[in-house]
This record gives C-alpha cells, sequence and structure tokens, in this order.
C-alpha cells in the first residue's frame, strides 16, 4: 500500500517561503498568482491489512513525528 | 556538581558549552552519546547547538526520537534543570517539554551575528542573573512561533526567558532578528526547569570571545 502525505503550514501561519515563490512566478510574468503556500510531499510504503488500517498508522505517524501540529497541517491518501 | 552535555550526530557546540561550565563551575561535565539510555543524578543537563541528523524533517525532529531522550524528558520532569540551546532549543520543543514551534527565520536567511537580549522572567533558575546581555545567534531556524491560546498561556505563567532588545533594553520591531513572534529569545517550560533558547551564551562566555555576558546564564545555573 502506498501512502501520500501532504504537509503544509497551516492557513493562519505565515509562510514567507511561499510570498518570495509568488513574487518570483509573478516576476516570469504570471500575473494572475494569488497566493502561493509550500510544504513537503512524503510517500510512505506499508505492508497493511487493509486502507482503514493503513490510515490509522499514518495518521499516527503524522502526529507522532512526520507533521509539527503546532504551525502544519497534513491529508493523506492512500492507495 | 555534575552536569551533563547530550552529543548528537551533527552537534557542533557540545565542546563550547563543556569549556564555558568547566571554565564556571571547576567541574567538568559528562558528555553522553544520543545512543545511551540514561544519564546518572545530574544538577544540569545540556542539549546543545548544531544540526542534529542534517536537520532533516524539521529542525530537531530526528534527534528527539533519540534513545537518550526519554530519559531527558523524564529528569526535565522530575525537576532537573534542562538547558536547550539553539538546535537544543529546536530538539526540546520537538520533544515536547517546551511549547510552540520554531520556523524559518522570516528574512529566509541564515543569521549569524551579535544580537541583545534582556530576561522577561527574573527569577527563574536560568534568569536571575542576567541584565541586557549580547551574544551571537547563528541559526536558519529561530522564529518562535506559538498559536494565540499557547502565547496568552505562556505569558500569564511567566514562561518567557529572553527577548531581543535594543541596547537600552526596548523590545522593537527593529530588535527582532528573525521575525520571532514577542520578540521571544527563549522560553521556560510551566515549572521553569527547562529553558530553550536560541542565542548562544556559550559563545560569550570568556573574554577571548569579545564578550562575557553568556557567563550570566551559566553562572545563574551553576552557583
Amino acid at each position: 500500500m502506498l501512502a501520500k502525505i501532504y504537509i503544509t503550514l497551516k492557513k493562519d501561519v505565515l509562510d514567507p517561503q511561499g510570498s518570495v515563490i509568488a513574487n518570483s512566478l509573478k516576476s516570469l510574468g504570471f500575473n494572475n498568482i494569488e497566493d502561493v503556500r509550500q510544504g513537503k510531499y512524503i510517500e510512505i510504503k506499508l505492508d497493511s491489512e487493509n486502507e482503514e488500517s493503513a490510515n490509522k498508522q499514518i495518521n499516527e505517524m503524522c502526529e507522532k513525528l512526520l507533521a509539527n501540529l503546532v504551525i502544519e497541517d497534513y491529508k493523506v491518501e492512500i492507495d | 556538581m555534575k552536569s551533563h552535555v547530550i552529543v548528537f550526530p551533527g552537534s557542533n557546540c557540545d565542546r563550547d558549552v563543556a569549556v564555558a561550565i568547566k571554565n564556571i563551575s571547576g567541574h567538568q561535565p559528562q558528555m553522553i552519546w544520543h545512543k545511551e539510555t540514561s544519564i546518572n543524578q545530574s544538577d544540569l543537563i545540556v542539549v546543545p547547538g548544531g544540526f542534529s541528523y542534517g536537520d532533516y524533517l524539521r529542525c530537531g525532529a530526528m534527534a528527539s526520537t533519540s534513545p537518550i531522550m526519554q530519559d531527558v524528558v523524564k529528569k526535565a520532569k522530575e525537576g532537573v534543570p534542562v538547558l536547550g540551546i539553539c538546535n537544543g532549543f529546536q530538539i526540546l520543543i520537538e520533544s515536547g517539554l517546551l511549547d510552540g514551534a520554531l520556523m524559518r527565520n522570516s528574512s529566509l536567511s541564515f543569521i549569524c551575528r551579535d544580537i541583545l537580549i534582556k530576561p522577561k522572567n527574573q527569577s527563574s533558575v536560568f534568569t536571575k542573573k542576567t541584565q541586557v546581555a549580547k551574544m551571537p545567534i547563528a541559526h536558519n531556524e529561530g522564529n518562535f512561533f506559538v498559536t494565540s491560546e499557547q502565547l496568552k498561556k505562556i505569558q500569564d505563567n511567566d514562561q518567557i526567558a529572553f527577548q531581543y532588545c535594543d541596547e537600552n533594553g526596548n523590545i522593537s520591531e527593529h530588535s527582532n532578528p528573525n521575525g520571532s513572534l514577542e520578540n521571544i529569545a527563549g522560553i521556560l517550560n510551566e515549572n521553569k526547569n527547562v529553558l530553550g533558547m536560541m542565542p548562544h551564551p556559550e559563545r560569550a562566555a570568556e573574554l577571548v570571545h569579545g564578550c562575557e555576558d553568556g557567563k550570566t546564564i551559566f553562572e545563574s545555573i551553576l552557583n
């Protein structure tokens, strides 16, 4: 099973890297940029009985280590 | 006086801290490799600066899962003074001993220069001897952030240890090097026996460093 994890800064946390990326894109001529938020993408292959147990385990991994819940949100997709 | 300095792969301020402690207390601290699982009776545990585990995932995240950290957390909860400097501060946050998060500097650049700090809490075991003090910072992720509820909690409980200030001790946006909320340079845990700070007192602890202001923090704990 493959878990895809998207980690981004929470909406109310300032993302200076995202702002600089937005400015660079604008300077390349992409004038319709409204906002850029950057983050991390992690893939985890795991041996799991079913999607539910994989999901439960991945959420635990995110909460214990992969994401910092003070500043970050995460989203999990299981294939 | 028994003190311990934790050493992770990538620590680079461990020996500087050990020299400062030896000079100030007269006692040689014991260096503890991160794979060890327990620390003997201790009067001070220091989690030093550096780039533990190459800052993989998030600064301090990997080191917080090292075997020794379970005992550091246990000792901290028993009341043993624990000091985390720079990457050590990041590790203590990732271990759950301190509130908040340390984000990328607002300038997005690594900052290495002298700054000034002054204690907000003036009674803790770490801060009681320090006035406005000069010492270096050297970090890329020192931008302290907490949620507004957590900020109120640490303010109400007098947990703000140090704030970045100017020569006159004023806390201003101009004196904030990295975008930290409320100019916070260091915070304490609820029981005030754990301090995490981004500035390096061990790098301003003897005349040859050009400044001795950092000594006050070690003198406060060690004497």
